[in-house]
């Protein structure tokens, strides 16, 4: 157990020392490095709590595709940090302000945080026994049967990104020439072709 | 584990709509030609389709997918106004996609797609369900803004409303989170039980959180800040769109989830209501008297509008719910017409927005100076046009629920909101003829003659049309 707690708070140290370095690092490259270091340290997480499914989704999805993404998005975008702080000192006062009121409800919520009497008996997806299913297929059970409306409208909302993506970005470019195997193959000689008898001193017209 | 397939007949319009969506979709890529005009058209048939489809609904109401979505006399009335009011916009959007050269076949597809996302918000029996609705609605409308990607205010407008609207969605979900740590559920039923026991300030906060989120997507004060400039910036019919469709749903579902499982701890929520309405009907009336252009204009109103409307709901009573769809219905063609005036505004074969370019337009255009002018005093609320009804019934709501104070604010807001709907018409009228504005085509003139028409006729049988509000409404009050 004693391994246990020192895994966890070693994980849970270093996912805040990424956290802190994605938001005060001066390059944006160096944001999206700690950011993919968050990412394992809160994999390492899941593991402890015995959601390994979940843990290598994270590492695979996060940090196989989305940070990815993110490194290619900042490093093609050339973002000038210099810049975008221009504005930091004068929206700071309103910034901590709204951050402070919600700092005061958040001690507010904790403070008197009660859980509903009837919320035991309300548990909309109670842990099933882990020595019985492993939990992939007890995420899989909730997530393809009592969540299916779920998520089959997330598809459509991804459906609806994707047209969106195509419409906002997608140009057909009118000065590009692409090659067009039909109409290479059906070209006959006649086509294009003229076989002419050219008399002697005459020439051709053209 | 239960591995029964749920019922689909409760969500059969929305499986058909979103079927027939992915058919045009699909039709739209692989045909070369620009195909807008024929899947406008297809798209309305398809949304008629769900309509019927939703009138043949048994009155009982169901609720399926693991009570997840929920079917009832009240889910079915919001949904047919915003159909209604879905494809009213979208004769609009294709008439202008076709005049301006802008036409894309995606984009009524965009439209199906958004009203599907609020049919699915209305029927939603969970706060995840909620959710995803108002994200398939919103990234839909996102897209819409900026559709004209050339123009730089579209553009602008697009990605506004998408920091703003993603803002808004974290909000929304912070307090879902926090809500769902108090009851252990996130079903509206199990909700309704859990805060059937009194509440805490955590789950008072989680819901004051929600209805922040929801009061940014149907655009009340304090989180109306997007909506002028992208009312301003995106296409005019878009913004049609924008102002009906969306606002319908929007309160529809405000209504479902603050009566339904919060419907306990109506004391708690009333008081934010209450101040929502206020200032967006203050907001609304007094921040629109300055306005030069008439699209910020119809933002700063609908903003009011939407305040009168949050008055119904502040009531928690049936006469407040059925005056709040009672005043949207009438919103919808109001707001429709305008639009389809603003979009007959052109000089020289040029759109123009601003106000002053209606001076004298009772004289070059008397028809549609006529109409525009019906419209103005339907909105002002001067009887006996039907924008008067709109309010009186919500008034008389808020009255009879000890709410006086709400009601004579209300009554005081739409005095000085009557006075730049009336300079509009002054405008029209009095001053000396300006530019000369081309005749409205065919689309267009339709439209405003059937709107204005319809205001200035609706007192003669308006009691079909409240009765149906009223049976509506009392599915939301079940027992």
């Amino acid at each position: 157990m004693i391994i246990a707690s020192l895994a966890f708070y070693l994980f849970s140290l270093m996912a805040m020392v990424g956290a802190l370095n994605v938001i005060f690092q001066r390059n944006p490259v160096h944001s999206v490095l700690w950011l993919i270091f968050t990412f394992f340290n809160a994999a390492g997480l899941f593991v402890l709590l015995g959601a390994e499914f979940v843990a290598m989704i994270l590492v695979v999805v996060y940090v196989g595709a989305v940070a990815v993404l993110f490194l290619f998005v900042v490093m093609m975008l050339d973002i000038n940090i210099t810049t975008m702080r221009r504005g930091f000192l004068t929206y700071l006062p309103v910034g901590a302000l709204i951050g402070l009121v919600l700092l005061a409800e958040l001690a507010l919520v904790f403070g008197g945080w009660a859980v509903a009497p009837a919320a035991d008996a309300l548990r909309a997806a109670p842990t099933p026994n882990m020595a019985d299913i492993p939990n992939t297929q007890a995420l899989g059970q909730i997530l393809y049967t009592k969540y299916a409306y779920l998520f089959e409208v997330s598809g459509i909302i991804l459906l609806v990104a994707m047209i969106g993506a195509i419409v906002l970005t997608h140009r057909r470019r009118v000065s590009s020439r692409k090659q067009s195997i039909e109409t290479q193959v059906a070209r006959r000689p006649s086509d294009t072709l003229e076989v002419v008898k050219v008399q002697t001193g005459r020439g051709v017209s053209l | 584990m239960m591995n029964a397939v749920p019922d689909f007949a409760p969500a059969f319009p929305e499986i058909m709509l979103v079927l027939a969506g992915m058919v045009f979709l699909l039709f739209g890529v692989l045909r070369e030609r620009d195909s807008m005009q024929l899947l406008t058209g297809a798209v309305i048939a398809a949304m008629l389709i769900a309509g019927v489809l939703i009138l043949r609904q048994p009155d009982t109401g169901a609720v399926t997918f693991g009570g997840l979505f929920l079917i009832n006399g009240f889910t079915g009335f919001a949904k047919l106004l915003t159909l209604g009011g879905a494809m009213l916009t979208l004769v609009l959007i294709n008439n202008w996609a076709q005049t301006a050269g802008t036409a894309r076949f995606e984009i009524p597809i965009l439209v199906l797609f958004a009203t599907v996302g609020m049919l699915l918000m209305i029927s939603a029996n969970d706060l995840i369900a909620l959710y995803v609705g108002l994200e398939l609605q919103s990234l839909s409308l996102y897209v819409l803004a900026a559709v004209h990607r050339s123009d730089l205010r579209a553009t602008e407008a697009g990605v506004k409303y998408f920091v703003l609207g993603a803002l808004a969605s974290g909000l929304l979900l912070y307090g879902m989170s926090l809500v769902y740590g108090f009851a252990g559920t996130t079903t509206f039923a199990g909700l309704a039980t859990a805060t059937a026991s009194g509440g805490n300030i955590g789950v008072l906060i989680g819901i004051v959180f929600i209805i922040a989120g929801l009061s940014f997507k149907v655009s009340a004060v304090p989180f109306h800040m997007w909506t002028p400039d992208v009312y301003e910036g995106a296409p005019t019919p878009i913004t049609a769109f924008f102002s009906v469709a969306p606002k319908i749903a929007g309160l529809a579902l405000f209504l479902r989830v603050l009566y339904g499982p919060f419907g306990p701890m109506l004391h708690q929520w009333q008081q934010v209501i209450v101040a929502i309405s206020v200032l967006s009907m203050a907001w609304g009336a007094i921040a629109a008297i300055a306005q030069r252009n008439i699209k910020r204009l119809m933002a700063y109103s609908s903003i009011g509008h939407v305040g009168y409307a949050l008055i119904g709901l502040a009531t928690g009573t049936l006469e407040g719910a059925r005056g709040m769809l009672f005043y949207m219905l009438i919103y919808i063609v109001m707001n429709v017409g305008t639009f389809a005036c603003i979009m007959a505004m052109r000089v020289n074969g040029k759109a123009v927005e601003d106000i002053s370019a209606l001076s004298g337009l009772a004289r070059t255009r008397p028809m549609m100076a006529a109409g525009l002018a019906a419209l103005m005093f339907s909105m002002a609320g001067i009887p006996p046009l039907a924008g008067i009804w709109g309010k009186f019934y919500i008034f008389m709501a808020a009255v009879n629920a000890g709410l006086i104070v709400l009601a004579v604010l209300g009554v005081l807001a739409s005095a000085i909101g009557a006075f730049y709907y009336l300079r509009v018409v002054k405008i029209m009228y009095f001053d000396e003829v300006g530019p000369v504005i081309e005749r409205p085509n065919a689309v267009t003139g339709t439209l405003i003659a059937v709107c204005s028409v319809a205001m200035l006729a609706f007192f003669i049988v308006p009691s079909p049309l409240v009765d149906s509000a009223a049976v509506a409404a009392k599915s939301l009050f079940p027992g």
